[in-house]
């Protein structure tokens, strides 16, 4: 019955499931310790197996895609920061990106870099934070899970000092501009990040010992959650998710972007394409992000941050008509920026396409035939952040 | 010594002691003036809930639970002997081995059928 | 009449201190637990925080009774004060030291083996009478959970019942301090059984590893999902209660309780119970919780049968060996 359930139409209607079994539906969430945020599934509950999963989203909706096209266009990153609120770096730059393509506008060497290595950065950041919750949600927030939550957040907290030191503020930077970024490095911060990007580096084995070398752990992520690499490619699934699957795709490495294109990135995939898989992916690109932005300290250039014309009122800045699509790797994947611009100093519509939305929409495939505890693994293992999901 | 009175007076203390927490609860509480429907209604991740949580719940342990019963029968068995094996020897050790060798082949053969399986 | 005196007496300071204790254990964990997660835990009431408990306790005296109108009013408010007594009842027969028992029966380790699996039917009541679904799960898992451990719990308590000839508490410490303690030797019998011990009672009592009747990361808090201020507090207090008292069991049972050089017998049993309350604890703070199937499958194929082998070797060594 459950090798069955797993491939089925996830919309299924209920009654053929076995009109004998009295099934119990649970609203699981909005205001639920572990679903992330605010998110919905409403499991159908044989005993404690899951037999159809509806997820519900849009309790975090607050209509930012409507506020881009009200605002000029130089006002849209601190907005945009708020999408994914665990990645704010690269939801700027996803933004930015768009403009600088329809403005054809260049932007100067050393602001590229920038850019990459505060998104590497970031990346540690987010995963940091992706790992930790993961085990809140197997170990619980009254057990060993929040020791490896508050380890992972010690260490995300030397990431967030280090953008303070730059943008002046640790979540909200609106640090890129069209152009380029708005803040230059300070005075000895190459050595701060390099310290640490050390003590990190230190303790990424403990985290291991911690989960994915925990025999519990394992027992709980393996072989639970199997999303394959086809499926997910034709649910839209990128990022970790997509690259635990098997599936070796990477914008960072197929598209490159930023200053991408001057270093090589190594891709970080797995095979089995469980929650295991995802862990492991997560894990393993904190190292290889970790390596990519002692390479882009190391190697950053001098010269100007910002190559925009300076203009009396930046509000006023128009972009010329057209439409363009940039999409960039952000920590949970493809982020996607759609702008119509009509040559006013608002877009005409901006659509963001976000990597958490398209991760759920695996749910309804992945949740039958599990219980009630590895729904929850499923979810966080799929690491979404519901602020990107309803924008 | 038989301390059947002494073990009454204890768990008339422990009963006491949940009772005073209760009764001094009962007295220092706040109590709410208002008592809305919706304010008493069961959790459901604040959605409204969809129907009782009694249902006929399928428990997939019920073989389980079975066996549970077999092995508690055992070790009802077991206890009276485990106090006096000096006393009974080789002759007990065997009686009880051979009663404990044939549940265990039952262990086995459940175990091999997959009945210690949970779905 | 002497013996009811006795007990009433006896058990008055037993449950004293024993609160005290589990109050004391609460802000230990607390500390505990912050200083392995780098943080500095309860500060601001009293001296480092240590009023903390007491202060969460008025807390709690203080809050709004509510009784959700589907519930089953009867079997919701008979819950909490039926799992704190099945757990402080259980302390009825521990030996702290060689004259500090409130009830040395005869059949000491049936009793508390009996009243330990009674501690399972307040959280299903619970469960059941709160009409809640996460609650329904919680009591479902609790009960599946208890129904399969208490084979492995009875078979390890059975081996120094075997290894001593009685079931009177102060008999095995007895026999423990004139001899050896059971995990010293024969210790390729004690120590197994003590590991299968100290795990059964672990599942009993609900902790993690094995707390998935509360789960609160999946069941956002099982059976206490609807209980609010006291009877909240009665089914905390019962857990801590039942964790302190099982360590205590396993600390006479094993470690040969108030047996001990150079301090009194007191002190060696609290010690030695401590000493197994902070390592649950430990555990509890840096492992990750199981599956329910897991669970089952780890007590059913694992500690079943070694369990059953155990009895059987030390009837062996017993008969043969003396």
């Amino acid at each position: 019955m459950t090798a069955l359930l797993r491939r089925v139409d996830p919309y299924l209607k209920i009654e053929a499931y076995d009109p004998e079994a009295e099934l119990m539906l649970l609203h699981f969430g909005p205001q639920h310790p572990s679903t992330h945020g605010v998110f919905r599934m409403d499991l159908y509950l044989d005993g404690e197996l899951i037999v159809k999963a509806v997820p519900h989203c849009g309790y975090l909706h607050r209509a930012v895609e409507k506020l881009c096209e009200k605002l000029a266009y130089v006002q849209l990153t601190p907005i945009v920061d708020k999408n994914d609120y665990v990645a704010p770096m690269t939801n700027e730059l996803a933004l930015v990106m768009a403009f600088e393509a329809l403005l054809k506008q260049d932007v100067p060497r050393r602001a590229r870099w920038l850019r990459s290595l505060f998104a590497e950065l970031q990346r540690v950041a987010s995963h940091l934070l992706a790992i930790g919750t993961l085990a809140i949600d197997l170990g619980g927030a009254l057990g060993g899970g929040t020791t490896v939550f508050m380890h992972c957040f010690r260490e995300r907290e030397l990431i967030l000092d280090l953008f303070e030191a730059v943008t002046g503020s640790r979540f909200h930077y609106n640090t890129h501009t069209i152009g380029g970024n708005r803040h230059d490095l300070p005075e000895g911060w190459a050595k701060q990040a390099k310290d640490a990007i050390r003590v990190i580096r230190e303790r990424l084995p403990e985290y291991g010992a911690l989960t994915i070398e925990n025999r519990i752990f394992q027992q709980r992520m393996q072989k639970v959650g199997v999303l394959d690499g086809e499926l997910a490619l034709e649910l839209g699934v990128t990022g970790p998710n997509l690259r635990a699957s098997g599936v070796d795709h990477d914008l960072r490495r197929d598209a490159p972007y930023a200053a991408y294109d001057e270093v090589k990135v190594n891709v970080v995939t797995a095979q089995t394409g469980d929650c295991f898989a995802r862990a492991i992916v997560r894990v393993k690109e904190i190292e290889e992000s970790l390596r990519l932005a002692e390479c882009f300290l190391d190697g950053l250039p001098e010269g100007p941050i910002n190559g925009g014309k300076p203009t009396k009122m930046a509000v006023q800045t128009k972009v010329p008509v057209g439409q363009t699509y940039v999409g960039i790797e952000t920590p949970r994947g493809e982020l996607g920026t759609w702008l119509v611009a009509d040559g006013t100093h608002t877009p005409y519509r901006l659509k963001i396409r976000p990597a958490s939305l398209h991760s759920l929409s695996a749910l309804p495939y992945v949740l039958p035939g599990h219980t009630v505890s590895d729904a929850i693994a499923i979810l966080g293992s799929l690491d979404p952040i519901m602020g990107e999901v309803d924008r | 010594m038989t301390s059947g009175l002494a073990l009454l007076a204890f768990l008339m203390v422990a009963t006491a002691v949940a009772g005073s927490m209760l009764i001094g609860a009962r007295i220092l509480r706040v109590v709410s003036t208002k008592n809305e429907r919706l304010k008493t209604s069961t959790y459901e991740c604040g959605e409204v809930p969809s129907g009782m949580a009694w249902v006929r719940f399928h428990a997939r342990y019920y073989v389980v639970a079975l066996f549970f019963v077999l092995f508690d029968i055992e070790t009802a068995f077991l206890l009276p002997w485990a106090t006096i094996v000096r006393e009974v020897g080789v002759r007990g050790l065997v009686a009880v081995g051979s009663f404990v060798v044939v549940l265990m082949l039952g262990w086995v053969w459940a175990s091999r059928k997959g009945a210690l399986q949970w779905q | 009449m002497n013996e009811l005196i006795h007990g009433g007496l006896y058990g008055g300071m037993i449950v004293g201190v024993l609160m005290t204790t589990t109050a004391m254990a609460l802000w230990f964990e607390r500390k505990f637990a912050a200083r392995m997660q780098s943080r500095l835990g309860p500060t601001m009431v009293g001296p480092s925080g240590l009023l903390q408990p007491f202060a969460d306790v008025v807390k709690l005296l203080q809050k709004e009774d509510i009784v959700p109108f589907q519930a089953d009013r009867v079997l919701f408010n008979l819950a909490p004060p039926l799992g704190a007594i099945a757990a402080i009842s259980v302390a009825a027969v521990i030996p702290f030291s060689a004259d500090i028992i409130a009830a040395d029966l005869d059949v000491g380790v049936l009793y508390l083996l009996a009243i330990g699996a009674l501690g399972v039917l307040p959280v299903f009541i619970a469960g059941w009478g709160s009409n809640n679904k996460f609650a329904l799960l919680g009591g479902m898992r609790a009960l599946a959970q208890s129904v399969s451990y208490e084979v492995p719990l009875v078979l390890a308590a059975l081996v120094p019942v075997i290894l001593t000839g009685s079931m009177k508490l102060s008999a095995i410490v007895e026999f423990q301090a004139t001899h050896h303690w059971l995990v010293v030797w024969p210790f390729f019998l004690g120590v197994p059984a003590f590991i299968i011990f100290m795990l059964a009672m672990l599942a009993e009592a609900n902790r993690i590893p094995f707390d998935i009747p509360e789960a609160e990361s999946e069941l956002v808090a099982g059976i206490t999902t609807e209980y609010t201020g006291i009877k909240f507090a009665l089914f905390y207090m019962a857990e801590y209660v039942h964790t302190l008292v099982a360590s205590a069991v396993g600390a006479a049972l094993f470690l040969g309780g108030w047996d001990g050089p150079f301090a009194p017998g007191l002190g060696w049993m609290v010690a030695k119970t401590l000493a197994l309350f902070g390592f649950v604890y430990w555990l509890r703070w840096t492992l990750l919780r199981f599956r329910s199937d897991q669970l089952m499958a780890l007590c059913w194929r694992y500690l079943v049968p070694a369990g059953v082998v155990l009895v059987a070797a030390s009837a062996v060594w017993v008969v043969w060996v003396g």
